[in-house]
């Protein structure tokens, strides 16, 4: 089976995030399947991918626990694809599947907490996991996009920003540095080729995959907000009209810090940020609304109505 | 090597001079005295050799060495280097603008990003390390 029906029906993992901070993240993820005539099935009772804060004080309970989303999509779901929206668990999930596969005790251990939680051990390669980058980028790619979208993003300067979990660390994601087509670890592109599909002015973005500082952003927020404002200002200088997103942590940092910048070190920067699947559903159609617009932190309906999409 | 204090204005717009090739020059250099203090932190002597033509390249590896959240800054280096090449090829480029201002935009994210890894190291550690691997390791799984 190609990836372009392989992914057509996926086990769908929002993470924590995308029910929290990154709603509108949720919102226009499955606004857009539907759209596209995607099937997104939800992982059953789906766990904590382990995020930062298991990782740090024990990893290999991490590992477990993404074990856990994989193996229900696997044995409860017979799901062979999982897609994950948020880079934290996408990241997280890929890097239990490259631990299960490179290391003996990571296995070990996750088949004696699996036996103990009474499901079924995962085992590596069981499922794929995919980002929802991917899942557009293989099933409709740029050519299908471009004949369905019906309000072109034509006059909006985008800069694409991926953040770091998206990409790092390499050796868990060996399928993006395939050659031709595929996905670039130090360059990503795929943001970029759909929305410029979407008829979005892609500028030429040096910090796509920079620090935002999120993992600090409680412990040392001045550090934070002085990345971000850093970040949103090269994205100004280098004349975007909107920071696109695909990461909650990214969205959720660069949507407070801006905030926090005004206020604490007086400097403002006009620009936008939205997910991409904001973007991409409003191209395809849909109201800003039901792309959950409104829930973002940052007001965009006036700039979108000006850009013919409110 | 200057301090990180006296470093930040370096990369501050607008920039001293109006020489592009010596604003770009001062700009590369600021951006390996900041991946000079990581490495000094860490206890190693700075190296002096170069990696594709650029010292800091060959730096960053070095300040990466055995520990891989330093990569969380890998293509930040690259892209200061791209930069100050674009400035050096203006004539063949001429319809890029703004790459000085940019060179110390993406500089200055260098030094923000060690900066405050010097002050908590763990900056970083979450995207780009894969902890379970490289630590040999503490973890206290039940």
């Amino acid at each position: 089976m190609t990836t372009k029906n392989k992914y057509k029906k996926v086990a769908y993992y929002p993470g924590c995030a995308l029910e929290g901070s990154g709603h509108s993240y949720n919102r226009s993820t499955k606004a857009v399947g539907k759209k596209l005539g995607l099937d997104l099935v939800e992982v059953k009772n789906w766990n904590c991918c382990g995020a930062m804060e298991v990782k740090n004080i024990d990893p290999k309970i991490q590992t477990y626990l993404s074990s856990r989303v994989m193996s229900v999509a696997a044995n409860e779901m017979d799901m062979d694809v999982v897609m994950a929206p948020c880079n934290g668990c996408y990241h997280n999930l890929k890097k239990a599947e490259y631990d299960l596969k490179n290391d003996n005790e990571s296995a070990e251990v996750v088949d004696r907490l699996s036996k103990k939680a009474g499901h079924k051990t995962y085992e590596s390669g069981q499922v794929e996991t995919i980002h929802a980058l991917d899942w557009i980028k293989d099933t409709i790619g740029e050519e299908g996009l471009k004949s369905r979208v019906k309000n072109s993003l034509s006059g909006i300067k985008v800069a694409n920003y991926y953040g770091c979990m998206y990409t790092r660390p390499r050796h868990i994601f060996p399928e993006k540095d395939a050659g031709p087509g595929s996905e670039s670890t130090s360059k990503p592109h795929f943001m970029d080729d759909l929305l410029a599909a979407a008829g979005a002015e892609n500028v030429d973005f040096p910090l796509k995959t920079a620090c935002c500082g999120g993992a600090h952003t409680l412990s040392d927020s001045d550090m934070s907000t002085k990345l971000v404002l850093n970040i949103l200002k090269t994205a100004k200088l280098a004349g975007a009209d909107v920071i696109a997103t695909e990461c909650p942590t990214c969205h959720s940092g660069l949507e407070m810090h801006q905030i926090r910048a005004e206020k604490t070190l007086g400097e403002k920067v006009d620009i936008k940020i939205l997910y991409f699947t904001q973007l991409l559903g409003m191209a395809l159609g849909l109201k800003p609304r039901k792309v959950g617009v409104h829930e973002n932190i940052s007001d965009s309906i006036k700039f979108l109505k000006e850009k013919g999409l409110g | 090597m200057r301090s990180l204090a006296e470093l930040e204005p370096v990369f501050e717009l607008p920039l001293a001079t109006a020489d592009e090739d010596a604003a770009a020059a001062e700009l590369l250099q600021a951006s390996e005295e900041v991946l000079e203090h990581w490495i000094t932190a860490r206890g190693d002597v700075p190296t002096q050799e170069t990696r594709e033509g650029f010292r800091l390249l060959a730096l960053h590896r070095q300040g990466a060495k055995g520990d891989p959240s330093f990569n969380a800054c890998r293509e930040t280096c690259r892209e200061i280097v791209y930069h100050y090449n674009l400035v050096q090829m203006r004539d063949v480029y001429s319809d890029i603008t703004d790459r000085l201002s940019m060179l110390a935009m993406i500089s200055k994210h260098l030094f923000l990003f060690v900066s405050g890894k010097m002050q908590v190291a763990e900056l970083g550690e979450f995207c780009c390390s894969a902890k379970p691997i490289r630590s040999a390791d503490g973890a206290t799984t039940t």
